[in-house]
């Protein structure tokens, strides 16, 4: 009795009809296979192409400037007759922006996430999600013009002392810019801890404030660390803002007070000039991009290594 | 058991709480209508009833779990003794009413911290500062749970490296930690197999020297071996109440008999 069925689909399966059909879906399945393989494919080609240029150019680059130097020379000034490559005036004012940045989105975006996570009422969560990720829609350079324009005069208010450049206008406000990244992801994470962790918290006579510090955040905090890591990565990469308010001019400084030109700046500001192309100016761009490159790497490395090692298991 | 059997059950035995006329509301959709029973002190009661009968509703009523979600209404009391506060009052704070009555899932859901810190949970959250305390208190409802042998030499590994029996019965040292006055069971064992659901049964009977329990499952043996008292539910509705020696062998309902001997549910 419990054979017949299967009887059945053997009988219609060796029809002819039948047939033609399955070896069409066939076709078409080993089709779509090819152009999704196809697909991942080149993304991973561009990947593996543009780590080469960057290679191969720096290596050029590094023919002529000891790494040693690079590395340790405290002025850059690659187009003064004067030359200088070192890479720390760069370097520097690029984590004292990034650092800024983080000290505003860490802070802002893991509140906003707790909030919306944990206590908003749903209505208010569906109003504040959108309006939070419009925030990322806005092109960078209107958040440069900002901190260019506004946040900075403002400043100036406070500290008359400041100069027009400066990094903290750009710190702050790539800080407000990257909060929505944080929030976004951090919610998420929060949001997926399972129902059941929650009701375990709230019946043992825990308020919501004591559910979400003791038992939500700790048990997403995987998922928060990631977009910590999303947030530092896209601060020290982040590039109209400082280009735009941070000032031109390398300067070996840790004062978020002075101008300088930050890693990305510095490429901007030699990709628009006329630089001929194979000079040893051109090649700093490389040069600085892969710097900047081997950085976000190591923290997403950081972040992977960190994600599999403080993984909770629920 | 045998010895409550004879006894008449609201003369002999202190209620613990009280349930009068209670109504529960999902929104529109009403999920309780005008139960109304009494829990013995020290007893345990079984609720059983199809799925769906809300046997889990009316259990989650006495800690205000309902009041998490949106649009829940209840009608009716519950009221708590000693001091007769109505569990359900709107002027109730629902921590107020959680602190004192602990509860265990349907499936174990330890925290992802370590052991110690899943069970000293409760009285954290209380503000128990005195780490001598909160350790003595840990050991004892370890040991409530019968799980103190097992975990007294790695109580700092994570709650998650235990076994799934174990993990229930962390749970339950968790809620006997605070000394909760009436500890909520919801299908505890549904999730484990036969060896770890003797061990809870055999650990339920002991507690009930300590505690008020009240138990929901859908597993009728259980319900027979452990409780003193039952009740049947069915769409809502208490259909019957009595000790658990009478309900199962001569039940008064004909719904009641119909579900026990299996011809439903």
């Amino acid at each position: 009795m419990a054979h017949e069925p299967l009887t059945v689909m053997a009988q219609l399966s060796v029809s002819a009809t039948t047939k033609a059909h399955l070896a069409k879906r066939q076709r078409v399945d080993r089709w779509v296979r090819r152009i999704l393989f196809l697909a991942a494919a080149l993304s991973v080609l561009v990947t593996v192409a543009i780590v080469y240029i960057l290679l191969s150019e720096s290596i050029q680059f590094f023919r002529q400037v000891p790494l040693l130097s690079f590395l340790t020379d405290r002025q850059w000034t690659p187009l003064f007759s004067d030359a200088h490559f070192g890479i720390l005036p760069l370097l520097s004012a690029t984590l004292v922006v990034a650092a800024i940045a983080l000290l505003v989105a860490v802070p802002g975006g893991t509140l906003v996430a707790i909030y919306l996570s944990e206590f908003a009422p749903v209505k208010v969560r569906d109003t504040t999600k959108p309006v939070l990720e419009l925030l990322g829609a806005i092109p960078t350079v209107v958040y440069g013009y900002f901190a260019l324009l506004f946040v900075t005069p403002l400043l100036q208010k406070l500290m008359p002392e400041l100069p027009g450049f400066n990094l903290l206008a750009p710190g702050l406000v790539m800080g407000v810019m990257i909060i929505p990244y944080i929030s976004s992801i951090s919610e998420d994470a929060m949001r997926a801890v399972p129902r059941q962790l929650r009701e375990a918290s709230y019946a043992m006579g825990a308020t919501r404030l004591q559910t979400a510090s003791r038992v939500v955040f700790p048990t997403a905090f995987s998922g928060i660390a990631a977009a910590y890591i999303l947030g530092m990565s896209r601060a020290i990469g982040e590039t109209m803002v400082v280009a735009i308010a941070a000032g031109l001019q390398p300067n070996f400084t840790m004062n978020p007070l002075e101008p300088a030109a930050t890693m990305t700046a510095y490429i901007v500001q030699v990709s628009m000039g006329d630089v001929p192309h194979g000079s040893i100016a051109y090649q700093t761009i490389f040069a600085v991009g892969l710097t900047l490159f081997s950085i976000t790497l190591l923290f997403n490395a950081l972040g992977l290594l960190l994600r599999k090692r403080i993984r909770e298991v629920y | 058991m045998a010895a409550i059997s004879h006894i008449d059950p609201k003369e002999a035995l202190a209620v613990k709480a009280r349930v009068e006329q209670l109504s529960f509301y999902y929104g529109d959709a009403q999920a309780l209508n005008r139960v109304s029973l009494d829990l013995a002190e020290r007893r345990i009661t079984a609720l059983i009833g199809a799925s769906g009968c809300g046997k889990s509703t009316f259990l989650r009523c006495f800690n205000r779990l309902h009041d998490l979600y949106p649009e829940s209404r209840y009608e009716g009391q519950i009221l708590l003794k000693p001091d007769d506060i109505n569990i359900i009052s709107k002027a109730v704070d629902p921590l107020e009413v959680r602190l004192r009555i602990g509860m265990v899932f349907q499936k174990p859901n330890p925290f992802p911290k370590t052991i110690f810190e899943n069970v000293a949970y409760g009285l954290k959250v209380r503000g128990v500062r005195d780490r001598h305390f909160i350790e003595e208190r840990v050991e004892g409802a370890l040991r409530q749970a019968s799980l103190w042998a097992e975990t007294r030499d790695r109580l700092q590994d994570s709650a998650m490296t235990l076994s799934g029996g174990q993990q229930q019965r962390l749970c339950i040292a968790r809620a006997l930690a605070p000394q909760p006055e009436l500890l909520l069971l919801d299908e505890p064992t549904s999730a484990l197999d036969p060896i770890a659901t003797a061990n809870i049964e055999e650990l339920l009977s002991e507690l009930k020297e300590q505690v008020t329990i009240l138990i929901v499952t859908h597993n009728m043996q259980q319900a027979a071996r452990v409780s003193d008292f039952t009740a049947f539910m069915h769409l809502g509705e208490l259909v019957e109440f009595g000790d658990t020696d009478t309900v199962f062998t001569t039940p008064r309902q004909k719904k009641t008999e119909d579900y026990i001997t299996g011809r439903y549910g």
